[in-house]
């Protein structure tokens, strides 16, 4: 009873303004004008480590903090989304960037809920770590009412990501070589400034235009989207980045190539310490070119050692 | 015994004229209006892909023949056959001289898709799916095939973002009675069963058309359709 009070008390105001601008019109006929948030069709959960997220649990945060952009329907069509670029994501739609299942598939609950408390660098989406755990989980459930592939469709398996090899200037040249050959430096340019050939003609699945990242801005981590350190970056790759142009490269790179890739990319942020721009000075600054190894090329013989893929 | 025996009887009596004497409907798509003008793709930033072309490669957006003949139109049976499951083979989405083969492909929802890459550079197939899932791989050259399929009926756009004048897309249709009409803007449905049909008609800038049509016996009818084009 006590939270019907409000209703009550507000309808009672809007009848009296009506009544007053609009003599005859009774509070009960008001037409139910404005889009309101459809009541969650089914109870949504989620699961993140041991806290369950309940869909109706989030209603009111919905409301209160992320339908301003996202839209009380979900759909990305918010009041403040004219003015925003990125636009914000379209839950209907289902697609994520950030995830750690491969690209085409649904994200899992946990990626979610990082999303929402890391927000979205270079974007409009905040930092949400004013909300608990307990919130952020709802939200999460909440935001999967909105498409029925949920319902139908289970969170993609995770990409596995093997140990990090040792950072060495040879991975590092290795990296470069694969940068140049898998036409990385096509968008994002080549020395990672995001100024490649293709990168002023991209756009976004929804045709607006798109910037590819530019490696060599700003000195500190945050300002990867889905994450800063090693493991993060892995993932990105080999996840794709879906709503945009940036593909998954699963089928094609190897893991142990693709840590190879992520100490090169490292090397692109010329202006962060990292221990492989330290690595790279003790080289003397320079990245060798790379000499393919007898041991990269398919062996006639396998060798007995067993070791899994080319090492470093 | 007797009844299975009728059974039989009747089974045939029913299928041999579906089997044998299918109709066939043909016709050809033409326009009216001003078509927009096709315009040369400049190739010059992948000089792999130029090389290729001793003449610039045209748009595909709209592709008209002689005699406001229009190309590249799916016509399909969407009502009225029954929706048969997908072929076993794979159907095959080639790209080659940074261009799509073919522009538009047609196939069945569920049945296989083979992505292949010809050429010498790295691509990405982008499908920008609405109600089927979007996804974004890269291929670099020399890769195997990449195989999806689709699990609901869509016209879906197909992209490349590294070449993006590469454009192309599926046709996933709920049926195997489909055809893309040719640079004569001829195309042929045969084998449909006698029977009350809706076709449809798609252009990629102009959307559907539709038409019903009915099928006794193994007659060819034709059946026409024409698109207004507009420049922009």
């Amino acid at each position: 009873m006590n939270n019907m009070k409000p209703v009550h008390f507000s309808s009672a105001i809007l009848g009296f303004i009506l009544a007053a601008g609009f003599a005859g019109i009774r509070a009960q006929d008001v037409p139910d004008v404005g889009p309101h948030p459809p009541q969650p069709a089914k109870h949504t959960e989620s699961h993140i480590g041991n806290i369950t997220g309940h869909s109706a649990n989030a209603r009111m945060d919905y409301r209160r903090y992320c339908a301003g952009c996202h839209g009380d329907l979900g759909d990305g069509q918010g009041e403040n989304t004219p003015w925003l670029d990125p636009k914000p994501r379209n839950f209907t739609l289902a697609t994520f960037k950030c995830r750690s299942t491969p690209t085409g598939t649904l994200p899992t609950d946990e990626d979610l809920f990082n999303t929402i408390g890391r927000g979205l660098t270079n974007s409009n989406m905040p930092i949400w770590n004013t909300f608990t755990r307990q919130q952020r989980a709802d939200l999460v459930a909440y935001i999967k009412t909105f498409s029925p592939r949920w319902e139908k469709e289970k969170a993609g398996e995770p990409i596995k990501v093997p140990a990090e090899p040792p950072i060495t200037i040879e991975s590092i040249s290795h990296g470069k070589a694969l940068f140049t050959k898998l036409e990385c430096w096509k968008c994002h340019g080549p020395q990672g400034k995001g100024d490649g050939p293709s990168a002023a003609t991209l756009t976004d699945s929804q045709d607006n235009p798109i910037r590819p990242y530019n490696f060599a801005a700003g000195k500190d981590d945050s300002r990867f989207k889905c994450g800063s350190n090693n493991e993060d970056i892995y993932k990105i790759f080999m996840t794709g980045v879906d709503g945009t142009p940036m593909p998954s490269f699963a089928d094609t790179i190897q893991p142990n190539d693709a840590w190879d890739l992520v100490h090169f990319l490292r090397t692109l942020q010329v202006n962060r310490r990292s221990r492989e721009n330290d690595v790279l000075r003790s080289a003397g600054g320079r990245i060798p070119p790379y000499v393919e190894k007898p041991s990269d090329a398919p062996p006639a013989n396998p060798p007995g050692s067993g070791a899994a893929g080319g090492g470093n | 015994m007797r009844t299975s025996k009728t059974c039989v009887a009747v089974l045939i009596a029913t299928l041999c004229p579906a089997l044998m004497f299918g109709g066939t409907i043909s016709g050809k798509v033409t326009y009216t209006g001003t078509p927009a003008k096709a315009k040369p793709i400049d190739m010059s930033k992948e000089p792999s892909c130029a090389k290729q072309h001793a003449t610039p490669v045209m748009t595909e957006g709209v592709v008209t023949g002689a005699n406001n003949t229009l190309a590249n139109v799916v016509i399909y049976v969407s009502a009225g056959a029954d929706e048969a499951n997908a072929p076993a083979q794979a159907v095959t989405f080639t790209q080659k001289g940074c261009q799509y083969g073919p522009h538009v492909l047609p196939l069945h929802v569920g049945q296989e898709l083979d992505v292949v890459n010809g050429d010498q550079t790295s691509h990405n197939i982008h499908p920008l799916a609405k109600t089927n899932r979007e996804w974004n791989k890269s291929q670099p050259p020399g890769s195997p095939p990449i195989k999806d399929k689709w699990d609901s009926p869509e016209f879906i756009e197909v992209k490349c973002n590294i070449h993006p004048w590469m454009h192309g897309w599926f046709a996933v249709l709920k049926t195997n009675h489909y055809a893309v009409s040719g640079a004569d803007g001829t195309f042929t449905l045969p084998n449909l069963p006698p029977g009350k049909y809706t076709i449809t008609a798609w252009h990629e800038p102009d959307g559907v058309q539709t038409k019903d049509i009915t099928i006794t016996g193994n007659e060819a009818k034709s059946l026409d359709f024409s698109f207004v084009l507009k420049p922009y």
